[in-house]
């Protein structure tokens, strides 16, 4: 029993950091008033990019980075659309959920002769080295180098928004955009570099699923993780601590599936009942949520001088 | 004028158009320094093009700038705060959910290592400058959680705290109660002393009179006068401003009641907060008059109002429009009794900004076979009504009928709801601040159709929290205070002394003299 406890914990920890990343980026980004709804997009091309990186180099730390980069790209067109031409977030976020598994999917088959997935690649380290508690209960917590890195970014974006300077202008640029122009904060530059931030967020959030989860790239690797994490941000009512709260539940209901489906499990529910759990969960949140919880005023509005 | 040391600012020959408008033609502005200067004028004059020329959020087209009888380029607001000057704009350039000193110290943060701000030194920076000049603030309140006037003193704080040695205030009492307003001129005043200088824009003659020193007039554009204000008077101001002699008393005729037509007995309505926002209220308007109800913003105009025209539930109580209740029924329903409303917010309630003039003024009668014939609206008739409006009204500019109503001055978009009310021949007409944010000639205007309504017969109800309009226009004067009607007088029958002490909630006593 404590041996299934630690293993719920473990696959909770796991699932839940591509989401915690995902997270993170909308977090970002909507804090200085840009709704970015394509979050699924670059967390799929980040999945991709690690991967075959990875994969090439043999090096899953460059995938990794390589990931960021990939999805702080895809941000780049978001930030084009929505910032520079004032174009609806929405419909941005959209052609970029679009666009991601898209381009995944069109390079991977240029680069994997023709196929839809990559092969195996070089994952990150877990934790405390890879046969660390081997064969003991213990090593259910010997988690992925990952679920780390989330925790730290959590932290380090909560820093930065609520005890620097530059958070207090990414508020005010989420809040209230006119005043901190007539202040001289440049509107568009800190929006500009919050999507691109998110993008790598988020991309880094890809590469935690094909790198440490399931250690290649295929069109399912990310389904959904996205929006959960869209969810996440919304029911942690965009602050760093609560989204990660949030995509700790969300990762629960995933784990939950897994513990529960496992064969010794002896609880007789049918396995597509319970795939379903995290999405369910989803629904279920932002039904009881969205509208409660207050996004920053300025979210979701293109900035243009002049207008009060 | 010569340039000299002796003056803050001097703005020669500003010339500014927008495409082929010119909003500005050679205007000159000399502001000596230690001094309160208004640029007084008519909304769209250009006073406030002017002032956003000075703090660099336009480029002028011609023209020099001076500051301390240096010629000044100001590009930028950054380059206009490194001349010292700040401005304080009429909607309040604030971020709701930050506190007092984080909104103060956004974009100039006293920071730390690695950009961490340093809080405590920003809270003591900001309290020595509260302390220097009188201006009472918490610096731990959060924005949302602040009055108005706070709000007001916590830009003036901005301004400051980035070493403005010029203040522009920009319509600064626009949005403030009488005692704010007092409040306010006190704080120039210690601001004055205290070496600053500092720009009034305002269309309010009063003020003028009570705080300023010198005043400039502009008028379409073109600056008109610079007078010192002590030698004269508000009927020359207005006068000047507007081009033309204007009424600042409404003229009228005595009232000539009939019968009771509209009545409220009892009412009470909870506000948003499920509190009594109005108690046990009751009240009685015949044909042909005005009853103007004073009092101070939140003491349940606004719930009074929506409970009338079914916008929100009465909890108890009774409404009668010609003995029919209407009270919990639907807006439709009170239309439909012949009851008109001029709403408090004409942006937000009023009109549909984007819709046209001509679909905003048919908007509570589209559905009439007047203008539907099976399901389908009758274009030609809709514009043909507005086209009557437009004219009958003035509303400007001619044939806006197909135009979005956003694009109208504020007057103008008053004068289309006006037009709308009356036209549906109401039995009640209510009007909510008809006449806030106006100039003084839209004001005039707005008055006399008021008057014009009681003539014919109507019954006004008239909410306002200017205490002259109420005295001016209103027939009957009703205090409001806590949710009730305390008091009501004929009018000219009570002094503004009398009516503002009972809208602070003071009695009178059986003698007629006051006390709190």
């Amino acid at each position: 029993m404590f041996s299934k406890l630690l293993l719920l914990i473990g696959i909770t920890m796991m699932y839940s950091t591509p989401l915690v990343f995902g997270a993170l980026g909308g977090v970002v980004s909507e804090r200085s008033g840009v709704v970015n709804i394509g979050i699924e997009g670059m967390m799929t091309m980040g999945a991709f990019t690690g991967a075959s990186v990875s994969y090439f180099t043999g090096n899953p730390w460059l995938g990794f980075l390589a990931a960021g980069v990939a999805g702080g790209l895809v941000a780049l067109l978001h930030a084009i659309a929505s910032v520079t031409f004032n174009a609806d977030q929405t419909i941005s976020g959209i052609a970029i959920n679009l666009i991601g598994p898209g381009f995944a999917l069109f390079f991977c088959r240029l680069l994997f002769k023709d196929a839809t997935m990559t092969p195996p690649v070089a994952t990150l380290p877990r934790l405390f080295g890879e046969d660390a508690f081997a064969g003991t209960p213990a090593a259910n917590l010997n988690v992925d180098v990952t679920v780390v890195l989330g925790l730290i970014a959590t932290v380090f974006i909560w820093f930065i928004l609520y005890k620097t300077k530059w958070g207090l202008r990414i508020r005010s640029v989420g809040e209230h955009p006119a005043a901190s122009d007539t202040l001289g904060i440049n509107v568009g530059r800190t929006r500009y570099s919050c999507v691109l931030a998110s993008g790598v967020l988020s991309g880094f959030g890809g590469a935690s699923m094909t790198l440490a989860i399931i250690s290649q790239f295929n069109p399912t690797a990310i389904s959904g993780q996205g929006f959960i994490a869209l969810a996440a941000v919304i029911f942690g009512k965009w602050t760093p601590y609560g989204a990660y709260g949030a995509c700790l539940l969300f990762g629960l209901a995933q784990a939950l599936t897994v513990v529960l489906g496992g064969s010794d499990s002896g609880v007789s529910i049918p396995s597509q009942i319970l795939a379903m759990l995290p999405y369910f969960l989803t629904i279920v949140v932002l039904i009881l949520f969205v509208g409660r919880s207050v996004a920053p005023k300025a979210d979701g509005l293109p900035y243009e001088k002049g207008e009060r | 004028m010569e340039v000299s040391t002796e003056y803050a600012v001097q703005m020669h020959g500003i010339t500014k158009l927008f495409g082929s408008f010119c909003a500005l033609d050679h205007v000159d502005l000399d502001v000596k320094k230690g001094s309160i200067h208004a640029v007084l004028g008519e909304n769209g004059a250009g006073k406030s093009t002017l002032m956003n020329i000075l703090y660099g959020l336009y480029q002028a087209d011609s023209g020099e700038i001076y500051i301390n009888g240096k010629k000044a380029e100001i590009k930028n607001p950054n380059t206009a705060i490194g001349h010292g000057i700040g401005m304080v704009h009429q909607h309040f350039m604030l971020v709701d959910n930050f506190t007092v000193t984080q909104n103060i110290i956004l974009g100039n943060e006293v920071t730390g290592k690695f950009g961490i701000i340093d809080t405590k030194k920003a809270r003591e920076e900001i309290i020595g400058i509260v302390k220097k000049y009188g201006l009472e603030v918490d610096p731990d309140a959060k924005i949302e959680d602040i009055s108005v006037g706070m709000q007001q003193r916590v830009e003036i704080l901005k301004a400051l705290y980035r070493g403005a040695d010029l203040l522009i205030l920009d319509e600064p009492t626009a949005v403030l109660t009488p005692q704010e307003i007092e409040e306010l001129i006190e704080i120039m005043r210690s601001l004055i002393s205290g070496g600053k200088t500092i720009i009034i824009i305002t269309h309010k003659l009063k003020e003028i009179k009570a705080s300023s020193d010198v005043c400039t007039i502009i008028r379409r554009g073109h600056s008109i006068d610079t007078v010192p204000v002590a030698d004269v008077d508000e009927e020359q101001l207005a006068t000047m401003m507007v081009g033309h002699a204007v009424k600042l008393v409404v003229e009228k005729a005595p009232a000539k009641p009939g019968d009771v037509i509209f009545e409220i007995e009892n009412l009470t309505v909870k506000n948003e907060r499920g509190l009594e926002a109005v108690r046990n209220l009751s009240l009685k308007i015949r044909r042909g008059e005005i009853l103007g109800i004073a009092g101070i913003d939140g003491n349940g105009q606004k719930e009074l109002v929506e409970a009338i025209t079914c916008l929100t539930r009465a909890q108890s109580g009774t409404i009668k429009i010609n003995g029919v209740e209407i009270q919990n029924t639907t807006p439709r329903n009170v239309i439909d009794h012949k009851v008109s409303t001029i709403h408090e917010d004409r942006q937000r309630r009023g009109l549909v900004l984007p819709f046209t003039v001509a679909e905003n003024a048919v908007i509570e009668k589209y559905r009439t076979p007047e203008f539907t014939r099976r399901g389908m609206i009758d274009r030609s008739r809709m514009t043909g009504f507005a086209r009557r409006l437009i004219e009958d009204y003035d509303i400007r500019p001619a044939g806006c009928e197909s135009q979005p109503v956003r694009g109208l001055s504020g007057g103008n978009q008053q004068k289309v709801i006006i037009a709308r009310e009356i036209s549906n021949e109401p039995e009640l007409l209510i009007a909510v601040q008809p006449t806030r944010g106006l100039d003084v000639g839209a004001v005039e205007y707005v008055h006399k159709m008021l008057v014009r309504e009681r003539d014919a017969g109507r019954a006004v109800l008239l909410i306002s929290l200017e205490l002259d309009e109420i005295m001016n226009v209103a027939d009957t004067i009703g205090v409001i205070y806590a949710g009730s009607i305390v008091a009501s007088f004929p009018q000219g029958k009570v002094d503004e002394n009398t009516i503002g002490l009972l809208m602070a909630g003071g009695r009178l006593n059986e003698t007629g003299s006051e006390s709190t």
